[in-house]
């Protein structure tokens, strides 16, 4: 074994190459300061490494290493599109930078929408107050260097602060035009007391690409958060959805997501206000040399909150989902009501799901229940579509289907998850 | 109809256990006939070997649906070429809606049969007509397949898929375990609609009471893999007053 402070100077140290070279993107006074801060907290931590515990199932090198996999570049309509028959906002990125161009018009009463390329400039207060601050935050007790990578290198990001309740969804919708893009995106997400919001994310990002996600709820706000990760197979990419909530507020995010060479998808959430509700689900389709990490950490610091994690995966041909879920209660928070579920439907040999759940609860009068099960498609179920005159690929279809279909029952929008679901039927029936 | 010769099977992963043991039946179109036996004789295993589960070998004999051998088939092929299979214990399918599995079965097997698949608009008429019969609300419908179901109304959603897929063969396993007197009637009365002169039905069962409802035309015993006796509905009645101990002694001696 290599001594401790060896590895960390060695995470250092590759942190040092890393930036050689760079320097921080030029921005007003609040950009700057937020920007050297992180820069600071990144160093000091340096990169991740498999020894890592936090990195212990998935390798994060291909999200650290000096050069970026390429990545091809699918065809437009290679996928279904998804929410196209949703009315909603439209903010396009390209290869992660914001195209104003292709989007809509940033207008929607009670929403105060901003690209972070010109709030970093101005002196915009509450961008100013949650900039960095909730990745700041998330660094205990576990490290995240690469949230802080994004927090000081970022340029492109959307800021929307909604004071009322959204009449439309806003949507990011990531294009990619470059097969070798990196992309660093930071987008702040701020709901005043009672106000409501749902926001999409959808597309390519890039070859490789580093989001961060700040949101921040009033009380009694109602965040819905829905996005898809498509079948861009070589991406690597890592998200960070950090949320704090204030009393009653509510928070629900599903990611679908299908193949990919290296996804990790980060969520900590802070449920700081009493009576609030914190839903984050996912569903999975793996096919082939793919990688995904689901890594969730609930934070129960208030009475009488709600959360549910439920993880859906389907894997073969080699795929590997992994799920580190992480239910902390305060003691404080009396009556929680936690609920994790990991589940995976391995369709052959060779796929392989690892889980990781975890709770840990300081209070004494809590309900809180995990599990996580691996399991492959149930023969007498099989059998039963089949003596009904199914023929063997569809019964397995619509129970694979069925399989990842709890994890969509978590949208809060019919029209949304039925969306979703007619677009996970159309990866599924291209497999194969 | 149904025709079976000689049928032998074991199970697949011991091939030691060896369950039916050259059964033979011939079941003509419009027939109801009934198997009744003694627990391990066979009843079940002989339904699942015709509706094609795995697990079982076939060593030798043969099992034919209008001159078709069943037992080249696949699952599906058997259920579009006319078999239908009411499972002893129906599965349970979570996430999946009762109505789209129906939908879904009911075309699969048109599609194979090449007829046009139903509208969903037929679809739908067809199946609340069917589904009022035997007093299945909408709740039911839109619940995933037998979950949460009663056993009630799992066995009577089993005779709406029969009815909804109009089989020409109708296997019954069982059908009414774990049925109280008014659902036994109810189920008792979905089957009895759908006798006609074309299809015809095989009701395995431990006990008297159902073919009270389901009137049979033969009543067959069965114990250890083999048809041991053939008669006439008074069979049962003799079964329920005397058990099965004088009937197998006899098939002995």
């Amino acid at each position: 074994m290599m001594p401790r402070a060896k590895l960390a100077q060695q995470k250092r140290d590759a942190v040092s190459a890393l930036l050689d070279g760079r320097s921080l993107p030029a921005g007003g006074a609040w950009a700057t300061k937020a920007r050297k801060a992180a820069e600071a907290r990144l160093r000091d931590m340096g990169l991740p490494v498999r020894r890592d515990e936090y990195w212990r199932y998935t390798d994060p090198r291909r999200l650290t290493e000096a050069t970026v996999q390429p990545g091809q570049l699918h065809p437009q309509g290679d996928d279904a599109p998804v929410f196209d028959a949703i009315d909603r906002v439209k903010l396009v990125f390209v290869d992660g930078v914001f195209d104003p161009a292709a989007s809509d018009a940033p207008e929607l009463a009670g929403v105060e929408i901003t690209p972070l390329a010109e709030a970093a400039r101005t002196d915009l207060h509450w961008a100013r107050d949650l900039y960095g601050t909730l990745e700041a935050r998330s660094q205990n007790p576990v490290q995240r260097p690469l949230a802080s990578l994004n927090t000081s290198y970022a340029t492109e990001g959307m800021l929307i602060r909604v004071t009322g309740v959204a009449a439309r969804p806003v949507a990011l919708i990531y294009q990619r035009k470059n097969e070798a893009a990196e992309a660093m995106t930071h987008h702040l997400i701020r709901l005043e007391q009672g106000a409501e919001l749902t926001i999409l994310e959808d597309g390519p990002v890039a070859a490789r690409y580093n989001q961060v996600m700040e949101v921040d709820l009033g009380e009694g706000a109602v965040l819905n958060h829905v996005r898809t990760q498509g079948r861009d197979h070589e991406r690597a990419g890592v998200t960070h959805l950090f949320a704090q909530l204030d009393a009653q507020a509510q928070l629900k995010s599903f990611t679908l997501s299908a193949n990919g060479a290296l996804t990790r998808n980060e969520a900590v959430i802070w449920l700081d206000g009493a009576d609030g509700a914190a839903h984050i689900a996912g569903a999975t389709v793996g096919d082939g040399a793919f990688h995904h990490d689901d890594t969730v950490f609930i934070n129960h610091a208030a009475p009488r909150c709600d959360s549910r994690q439920v993880f859906k995966k389907v894997l073969r041909h080699g795929a590997v989902g992994v799920f580190q879920g992480k239910i902390l209660v305060d003691q404080v928070a009396q009556l929680t009501d936690g609920y994790q579920i990991s589940q995976s439907l391995l369709l052959d040999e060779n796929a392989q799901f690892l889980a990781k759940p975890e709770l840990e609860i300081y209070a004494d009068d809590v309900k809180c229940s995990h599990g996580s099960t691996s399991g492959e498609i149930d023969q007498s179920q099989l059998f039963y579509l089949r003596a009904r005159g199914l023929p063997e690929d569809q019964a397995k279809l619509l129970l694979v289907l069925a399989f990842l279909s709890e994890a969509l029952e978590e949208i809060a929008d019919p029209a949304l998850a039925d969306d979703l679901r007619d677009k996970m039927e159309a990866w599924l029936k291209r497999r194969g | 109809m149904l025709e079976i010769n000689n049928l032998h099977c074991e199970l697949e992963e011991d091939t030691d256990v060896k369950i039916l043991k050259g059964l033979s039946l011939t079941i003509n179109p419009g027939e109801v006939h009934a198997i009744m036996g003694p627990n391990g004789s066979g009843k079940s295993t002989l339904s699942y070997v015709l509706s094609g589960r795995d697990g079982y070998e076939v060593t030798e004999g043969s099992a034919t649906l209008e001159g078709a051998d069943l037992l080249e088939m696949e699952p599906e092929e058997r259920a579009a070429a006319g078999l239908f299979l009411a499972f002893q214990y129906p599965v349970e399918i979570p996430g999946v809606g009762n109505m789209t599995f129906l939908r879904t079965a009911v075309n699969s097997q048109r599609k194979a049969r090449g007829e046009d698949e139903l509208s969903a608009g037929e679809f739908l008429k067809l199946v609340r007509a069917k589904a009022k019969e035997l007093q299945i609300d909408a709740d039911m419908l839109k619940r995933p397949v037998n979950v949460g179901f009663s056993g009630g109304e799992k066995k009577r959603n089993e005779i709406l898929q029969m009815a909804m897929l109009e089989p020409k063969m109708c296997i019954l396993d069982e059908t009414d375990s774990g049925l109280d007197v008014d659902a036994m009637k109810l189920v008792s009365d979905g089957v009895n609609a759908l006798r006609d002169a074309g299809r015809s039905f095989l009701v395995i069962t431990h006990y008297q009471r159902l073919l009270n409802h389901i009137k049979p035309d033969v009543v067959h015993i069965m114990s250890e893999g083999r048809i041991i006796k053939t008669g006439g509905p008074e069979l049962a009645l003799e079964v329920e007053e005397n058990g099965y101990g004088d009937l197998l002694a006899e098939a002995q001696s």
